[in-house]
């Protein structure tokens, strides 16, 4: 009997998923993952923030807690927090400027591609050169028929973030009505950042070029420990009168809250009237796909961002997770250097964030699965949540070690 | 920049849409300070005292998972969860016996929906289709449509009662190979549900045309107050005929758990490989979406069903929601009765779960909300969960008012 099923593809299992997997699979006493993008503690156990457990207790007890459904648009305490955190507390107060709840920043990614590839049918995406896995598979989801482009962005040769190639090809290539997705802070996979001169140019760069600047904001807080300094690009941007942008932002990391699904999307538009008219159409995506987002996660996000002294807890815990990456970065490099390990190692200190491009090739990246049970992307890029002062040491003698060995072997070709 | 000088935005073009109505309902019954109100609107189960109802197998989950972490959940959703919802829904069935069975988490039941109508676009399943009853749901019709699916609704309603004849009809009509939306029990808006004898002879069509199941299951358990019995169509189709078919699963009514957003997809394939394909296809679209399910109330849900005491419990809550739900409608028919309502009010006993169709004008549906604060669906549905002791006479004189004097 023929099955409706019988002509499928089968599809392929996510890399970074899929690595997940081995790595747990994988038993050797020295087994390390630096693969998954989540925060691991000096022990390198998952952390449920302080600021965290201790909202979850105050909801345990609350008897007016309860799990009715939130509407379309979201909590709406959470939503003005998640405004005055990204926009900062004028902006908040803009008509102009929609918000709506979503499952996370992939969800508000997902939303804002559909939104943009109704409303603007742009011709061109543009996506850092390298970015996320996940954007490419969600404008593809949104628009199968749109060119998805890369605007340069890291130079292996230097290691370091290729600012003229980006700003070249996007005077040279991009058309008016064009999006371009920009990483707010602790870009990922690189860890390497604009700085705020190469912002500005950035910023007049869209405005130039009548770009649609979309902002992918999944660390703030947890890439400096400093909340306005993680959400400077983006604030500059709204200090630009006029120009229209969109902000998908994730509270997975700085809350520690991944599994819960807590994100927002804030469209700021040129009036109060389109504003309101763009509230309805994301208010249709949603209602299409999952009718009303998950209420848990944003409610312990809404009870800290409008609570003073639970907002300053929080800073605490956001300083406790960005300090320790920031030591694992001294830790590792102070390694390499130590063991005279070939290359240049400094671009490990320069970047920022949970993630490093560390300057590892695909087959060290697999030696380094293979050979010493360390699990990273073969993409070079490391999670350096991963690392912790028991592993460092070996971590960097494994670097050391497969650099010196592929530099003695022939190139496969 | 001045105001005057901003390039016009690039949202000009986009058409307004009006939101969905049941939601304005609910959002014009909470700003009514009216001490009489009563919302028979939105679909969510309310106690004896009209407040929302934690029930107490949930309460006790709450404990289990206090500690729990947020961790990212596999892409798949929690497996537990995933596993004792598929065991439930498909106890004693060949399918499961023979590892025939895909899943996955979803966002509660819209969730399931979604991931039913990605999935079966990305398996190139050939479905083009999608016929939904008329009326329905409120949100099938946008929700496939967006997917690009071709939806046409089948009259399934006549006179307080399924329109069996028209309904038959309209299918063998329909377009073959395609997708069908079912509603496994309590019909949403209107109660009505098939008889067994009726789903056969559906089914016997369905067959004929090659047509996909896709049965929206909201209510199991919530309906009759056994999950086995709400189940019976599905083990009609699945395990007495062989057919393949998505079961979709919710247990925001079940178990109360509606802004939780859990749910649960399945596709029952002809074998254990393609069932096992779909489950890479399913894992496929739910990441470009939503990338993992949010954990907290799949992991209460798995703990109920988990933990004998618990679903003990939990059993015993679903009696305690099914059977306040029908003693209402018995109270309502009776107080209707009394006061001599014009025109026959059986239907309100005949129909099942948690909605009914009144019946009742526009005119009529206004002048008990301009009157009496009575808000319910401008179709005439209403959410019997909402009515209680406290109200269930207040509400009977209004509609007998709004009976006698409008039109």
């Amino acid at each position: 009997m023929t099955s409706i099923f019988s002509s499928l593809p089968i599809a392929h299992e996510d890399d970074a998923f899929g690595l997940i997997r081995l790595a747990k699979a994988d038993t050797h006493p020295s087994k390390t993952s630096l693969n998954a993008g989540v925060y691991r503690d000096e022990e390198g156990n998952p952390w449920v923030l302080p600021v965290v457990k201790e909202v979850k207790n105050i909801l345990h007890a609350d008897p007016t807690v309860n799990h009715e459904y939130l509407p379309i648009r979201g909590n709406a305490r959470f939503l003005t927090g998640a405004r005055k955190l990204v926009l900062g507390a004028a902006e908040a107060l803009n008509p102009a400027v929609v918000s709506i709840q979503t499952v996370a920043g992939t969800g508000a990614n997902h939303m804002a591609a559909i939104l943009l590839v109704h409303a603007l049918q742009p011709k061109s995406v543009w996506f850092s050169n390298p970015t996320w896995l996940n954007h490419a598979s969600i404008w593809e989801k949104a628009d199968k028929n749109i060119n998805q482009k890369w605007y340069p962005y890291y130079n292996p040769a230097d290691r370091r973030f290729d600012f003229r190639g980006m700003v070249k090809t996007l005077e040279e290539e991009s058309q008016p009505g064009d999006v371009v997705v920009l990483h707010a802070c602790a870009h990922n996979p690189t860890g390497l950042d604009p700085t705020r001169d190469q912002w500005k140019a950035i910023a007049d760069l869209c405005i130039r070029l009548k770009l649609f600047p979309l902002f992918d904001s999944a660390y703030q807080g947890f890439a400096s420990g400093d909340l306005e300094r993680d959400s400077w690009a983006i604030k500059h941007f709204l200090g630009e009168d006029g120009l229209e942008l969109g902000i998908a932002q994730s509270f997975s990391k700085n809350f520690g809250l991944y599994a819960e699904r807590v994100g927002a999307l804030h469209i700021r538009t040129t009036s109060a009237d389109v504003a309101s008219n763009v509230g309805i159409l994301l208010q249709q995506v949603s209602r299409s796909e999952f009718s009303t987002p998950p209420a848990y996660g944003a409610t312990i996000v809404a009870t800290v961002l409008n609570d003073d002294a639970l907002f300053a807890k929080w800073q605490l815990d956001l300083k406790t997770m960005s300090s320790r990456i920031a030591q694992m970065r001294q830790g590792l490099y102070d390694e390499l250097i130590r063991l005279k390990t070939p290359g240049k190692w400094d671009h490990i200190l320069t970047q920022i964030g949970m993630f490093s491009y560390i300057g590892v090739t695909a087959a060290q990246a697999i030696l380094l699965k293979e050979q010493y049970h360390i699990y990273l992307l073969t993409t070079g890029r490391v999670a350096l949540t991963g690392l912790t002062w028991e592993n460092v040491g070996y971590v960097a003698s494994s670097i050391d070690a497969v650099v010196r060995q592929t530099a003695t072997e022939a190139i496969p070709s | 920049m001045d105001s005057t000088q901003y390039p016009p935005s690039v949202f000009n073009a986009a058409t307004y849409i009006a939101p969905d109505a049941i939601f304005k309902v609910t959002k014009d019954y909470l700003a009514d300070t009216d001490p009489r109100k009563v919302n028979v609107g939105a679909g969510t189960y309310r106690d004896e005292n009209g407040k929302p109802w934690i029930l107490p197998s949930v309460r006790m989950a709450k404990e289990v998972v206090a500690n729990a972490g947020h961790e990212y959940s596999p892409i798949l959703g929690l497996k537990l969860f995933r596993d004792r919802t598929v065991e439930l829904a498909f106890q004693g069935m060949k399918a499961l016996k023979e590892d025939r069975i895909a899943s996955c988490q979803s966002l509660s039941g819209t969730g399931a929906l979604l991931l039913a109508g990605l999935a079966l676009k990305k398996a190139e399943s050939g479905i083009t289709e999608v016929l939904i009853t008329e009326p329905t749901w409120s949100n099938h019709e946008l929700l496939f449509s967006s997917m690009g699916y071709n939806v046409t609704k089948l009259p399934y309603y006549k006179a307080g009662a399924f329109d069996f004849r028209s309904y038959i009809d309209a299918l063998k009509s329909a377009p073959s190979g395609a997708a069908v939306i079912l509603h496994t029990c309590a019909h949403n808006p209107t109660g009505c549900d098939p008889s067994q004898e009726q789903w056969k002879e559906i089914a016997a069509v369905m067959k004929k045309k090659t047509m996909f199941p896709v049965f929206d299951s909201a209510y199991l358990g919530f309906n009759s107050g056994v999950v086995y019995d709400d189940a019976w169509a599905i083990r009609y189709f699945v395990d007495e005929l062989g057919f393949e078919a998505s079961v979709c699963l919710s247990f925001a009514k079940s178990m109360g758990l509606y802004g939780e957003r859990v749910g649960v997809v399945t596709f029952v394939a002809s074998s254990s490989e393609l069932a096992q394909t779909m489950v890479s296809i399913l894992e496929n679209v739910q990441r470009a979406t939503v990338s993992t399910p949010p954990i907290y109330g799949a992991n209460i849900a798995a703990t109920v069903l988990g933990t004998p005491e618990i679903a003990k419990q939990w059993a015993q809550d679903l009696i305690t929601m099914s059977s306040r739900v029908k003693g209402m409608r018995q109270k309502l028919f009776d107080a209707l009765v009394r006061l001599q309502t014009p025109g026959d009010w059986s239907h309100i006993v005949k129909q099942t779960g948690m909605f009914g169709y009144t019946g009742i004008s526009s005119a009529q549906i206004v002048y008990l909300q301009d009157k009496y604060h009575v808000y319910m669906a401008n179709t005439s549905r209403i959410s019997i969960a909402g009515l209680n002791d406290s109200n269930v006479e207040y509400f009977a004189k209004a509609l007998d008012d709004a009976v006698r004097s409008v039109k």
